[in-house]
């Protein structure tokens, strides 16, 4: 791979290594760098003073200070994802950017999206888990259900779970989401969104640009509004359901599913946003933007992600 | 590709920066390796310590030195520190050090979030230690962190906890991902797939197995966390939840995550046989498979670490069965290391004597494995001692050797010095002695019943166990003189070769000793 050689290489460098590697211009090490320390520092006060809020409000510390750390660590990302990304653009704009490069960062956004395919897997194990085994178990039935008999008599297995074992404790919802109303729509809405936003990339390719903004306007238009539907929906849930994080495990696994798709969302839709903004200064060209394509893959596997949430957590 | 590389040694552009910024602002793969390897060692002394508060108090029976509260914090932060703090981070370190070499690339394909990666760590260790200082201790559940300890019984600083592990995850899933984009993507022209060291292979499949699992453990964690702090039952019956379910997708990280501890030093391993044995590696091809196949079984096998927790009949049966399969690839591994030393002109200097105790306790270890993978038997067995036996049999002599064979076999290569060949040899013994002294009876007290994670035990067992803390504090002690074998051999010492071992092969001893900060700028040709 090092021998195929790119004649475009730029002349932007400053540096004696690019002469030296003018032969080989497929090698890119950047220098030292100040925003992975920035970035370890910014994580650390983040997730220090996320955890110490927790731990304060369990405790009752009323003089609690947590959520001052948690804020600086939020500018402090902040911070570090503005500085490193213009950097990683700066270099790329400048020519940096070399075919080698370009297989690097699909190899690594494929392999973090099959992170977060694993992250969802979890999830989805431990609600087919409880279907399948848990709750029948405690309803007396199958393998296991003796133990179910001893402890809680009169639970009866039922999906979605409204009464629970102890459901004073945990208090069941009175009804569940219906799915052919909201889930509905916002399925729709994802579904075009991927579809706009793949045609926004065709657009892209052959260099419209007019084009691109408005497919993209569109995306981001339909992204928006299923985060919208998204709230309503959970407002509806808790004010009018007793559909709950505390209702119970139908409302754990229906929140823990559906909050981290939709925090998937949010995050899918800043990087749509900035996509559209680049697009607007006039980045990308037809055969150059690999970063479109990587927050486009993200797009349609939260978009997968949906499909199989509306199925699995909505209709069945 | 038989003479030294020259035009390396001519540094075209700067070398390392000045100070300790260096460190900190890094983008070199070596340097970021060395972070690494040290921070890992610091860990592996901290981890040590621990397990020496462990072996003191079960020196006697009775309770002697420390509240059982304690001792419980003292047995779970010694496994997460040795797990995530001394293993995972060593292996990375070779794994920065080496792999760029030995595929010909000029450093990782994400020099910048390679930083990252490892930063991460010293901030999370520092939040974890920290916990035990905390009102109401730090963990006391186990390294396992079993439901409903860890949720509704735990102390408060079980949040930091799971964000430090949080953290961890972020940091390996990282390091994971630059690994495979280096592996397929920066090797020198000619170097094919089947043409890569085993230590790459072994590394490609364990960053895999890395970005499968652990945010499979995030997910895990993510839930305890929801559980303590915004009332979802999970892990809890009463609301239709499960503690089993805890242990499901633990274990679904957990037994993948002691492949990514093992598969490295099987790596180390098969470079280092050959090199002493001056014989190519026999079955090449059989080793990636079976590492291959190895990676592939972890994911069908978890339940087998759950088997007294009351599944259904048929899922005993299954998680045995498909557990003894891992005998096979696993078999197919020491027959070939056993099949490379035979007839070789063998030679022990100390990088091949901890090669050859890995192969043979390691053996032990997995052999004790495929005990306990009998459900029946395991019901016996289950949470004994013989459970820790086991696992330290195959992760002291299994991956600690391993990583220590490894250091002293690139350690010329790092340094451009020769280590004291007696005060390595010293050290092997030593250690070797030390780690079955402590380990070896626990089988025999494990089989006889005594249950793990207890500070106390009945007389019958007073003798296994005062050997166990003498070879613990031998293994640990002796361990202040590798830090010492190796901080020597950094400042002086033989001047090494480009090639110090006669049998060695590979792309990395074609660079001269020591490495030069910047190598292979220019890809040189596989043939």
């Amino acid at each position: 791979m090092a021998n195929e050689s790119n004649n475009s290489e730029p002349a932007a460098s400053t540096e004696n290594r690019r002469e030296d590697m003018a032969s080989h211009p497929t090698y890119y090490v950047p220098e030292q760098s100040k925003w992975p320390i920035i970035a370890s520092v910014g994580l650390f006060l983040t997730m220090y003073g996320a955890g110490n809020m927790l731990i304060d409000s369990q405790t009752g510390n009323k003089e609690s200070s947590a959520h001052w750390i948690l804020f600086l660590g939020g500018l402090t990302m902040a911070y570090m994802l503005f500085g490193w990304f213009s950097n990683v653009i700066k270099e790329s704009r400048s020519g940096l950017y070399s075919p080698q490069m370009d297989r690097t960062f699909r190899w690594g956004m494929s392999w973090f999206i099959f992170s977060e395919v694993m992250f969802f897997a979890a999830f989805f194990g431990a609600l087919f888990y409880v279907r399948t085994f848990t709750v029948p178990w405690l309803g007396g039935e199958g393998d296991k259900g003796i133990s179910g008999h001893l402890l809680w008599p009169e639970f009866q297995n039922q999906w979605p779970l409204l009464t629970n074992p102890d459901n004073s404790l945990y208090p069941g919802a009175s009804e569940v989401i219906d799915p052919w109303k909201l889930p509905l729509l916002n399925t729709i809405l994802l579904v075009l969104s991927s579809v706009t936003v793949t045609i926004a990339h065709h657009a892209l390719r052959e260099n419209k640009r007019k084009m691109v903004i408005g497919w993209m306007f569109a995306t981001l238009v339909l992204g928006f509004s299923f985060l919208f539907f998204q709230a309503e929906e959970y407002i509806h849930a808790y004010n009018e359901l007793g559909l709950t994080l505390a209702a119970g495990i139908y409302g754990s696994t229906f929140f823990i599913l559906t909050g981290f798709h939709g925090a998937h969302v949010t995050l899918g839709a800043i990087m749509l946003t900035i996509m559209l903004l680049r697009i607007l200064k006039g980045h990308f060209s037809a055969d150059n933007h690999f970063a479109f394509e990587a927050a486009s893959w993200y797009w349609h596997f939260v978009d997968v992600v949906w499909i199989g949430l509306f199925i699995f957590v909505y209709v069945f | 590709m038989s003479a030294v590389l020259e035009g390396h040694t001519t540094d075209h552009h700067h070398g390392p920066a000045k100070g300790l910024w260096r460190w900190v602002l890094t983008t070199n793969h070596k340097d970021i390796g060395t972070l690494y390897l040290w921070f890992s060692f610091a860990m592996f002394l901290f981890g040590g310590t621990l397990a020496f508060v462990i072996r003191a108090e079960l020196f006697q029976p009775g309770l002697q030195i420390v509240e059982p509260n304690f001792f419980n914090q003292m047995t779970t932060m010694h496994g997460l520190v040795m797990v995530f703090g001394a293993v995972m981070p060593a292996f990375v370190g070779l794994a920065n050090w080496l792999v760029p070499m030995m595929i010909g690339a000029p450093d990782m394909a994400m020099p910048r979030m390679n930083n990252w990666s490892f930063w991460i760590l010293p901030f999370a260790f520092a939040m974890l230690s920290s916990t035990l200082l905390m009102d109401g201790g730090g963990p006391n559940f186990g390294w396992t962190f079993y439901a409903p300890l860890s949720t509704t019984y735990a102390p408060p600083s079980t949040v930091l906890f799971i964000l430090s592990i949080h953290m961890m995850g972020i940091s390996s899933i990282m390091g994971a991902i630059n690994i495979i984009a280096t592996v397929l993507n920066l090797r020198a022209p000619g170097m094919t797939l089947m043409k890569m060291p085993l230590f790459v292979w072994t590394w490609l499949i364990t960053a895999f197995l890395l970005i499968a699992v652990m945010p499979v453990l995030a997910g895990v964690v993510t839930m305890m966390l929801m559980d303590i702090s915004f009332g979802t039952s999970f892990f809890s019956a009463a609301g239709g939840g499960d503690p089993v379910l805890f242990q499901h997708v633990f274990w679904f990280f957990g037994h993948p995550e002691v492949y990514i501890m093992i598969l490295p030093a099987f790596g180390v391993v098969s470079a280092i046989i050959p090199a002493f044995a001056r014989k190519p590696l026999f079955g090449y091809t059989s080793m990636v498979y079976a590492t291959a196949s190895i990676a592939f079984l972890s994911f069908i096998v978890w339940a087998h670490h759950m088997f007294t927790v009351g599944m259904p009949i048929t899922g005993e049966l299954y998680f045995m069965y498909a557990t003894m399969l891992i005998a096979v690839p696993t078999g197919v591994k020491v027959f070939n290391w056993i099949t490379t030393m035979f007839k070789g002109s063998l030679t022990f200097e100390t990088p091949m004597l901890f090669a050859t105790a890995f192969v043979i306790l390691f053996t032990i270890g997995g052999f004790s494995g495929l005990m306990l993978a009998i459900a029946p038997a395991d019901f016996q067995y289950h949470d004994t001692y013989f459970v820790v036996a086991h696992f330290h049999y195959v992760l002291v002599p299994g991956a600690i050797f391993g990583i220590m064979a490894g250091i002293y076999y690139w350690l010329p290569k790092w340094t451009g010095h020769m280590y004291d060949e007696t005060m390595g040899k010293v050290h092997f013994w030593l250690s070797f002695i030390g780690m079955n002294l402590a380990f070896f009876p626990m089988h025999f007290t494990g089989l006889a019943g005594m249950p793990r994670r207890i500070p106390d035990y009945a007389l019958q067992f007073a003798n296994f166990n005062m050997l166990s803390s003498v070879g613990a504090f031998l293994f640990g002690f002796t361990q202040l003189l590798f830090l010492f074998i190796v901080i020597k051999c950094i400042i002086g010492g033989k001047k090494a070769s480009a090639k110090p071992w006669e049998g060695a092969e590979g792309l990395e001893w074609m660079l001269p000793s020591p490495a030069p900060y910047h190598t292979f700028t220019t890809p040189p040709e596989v043939k």
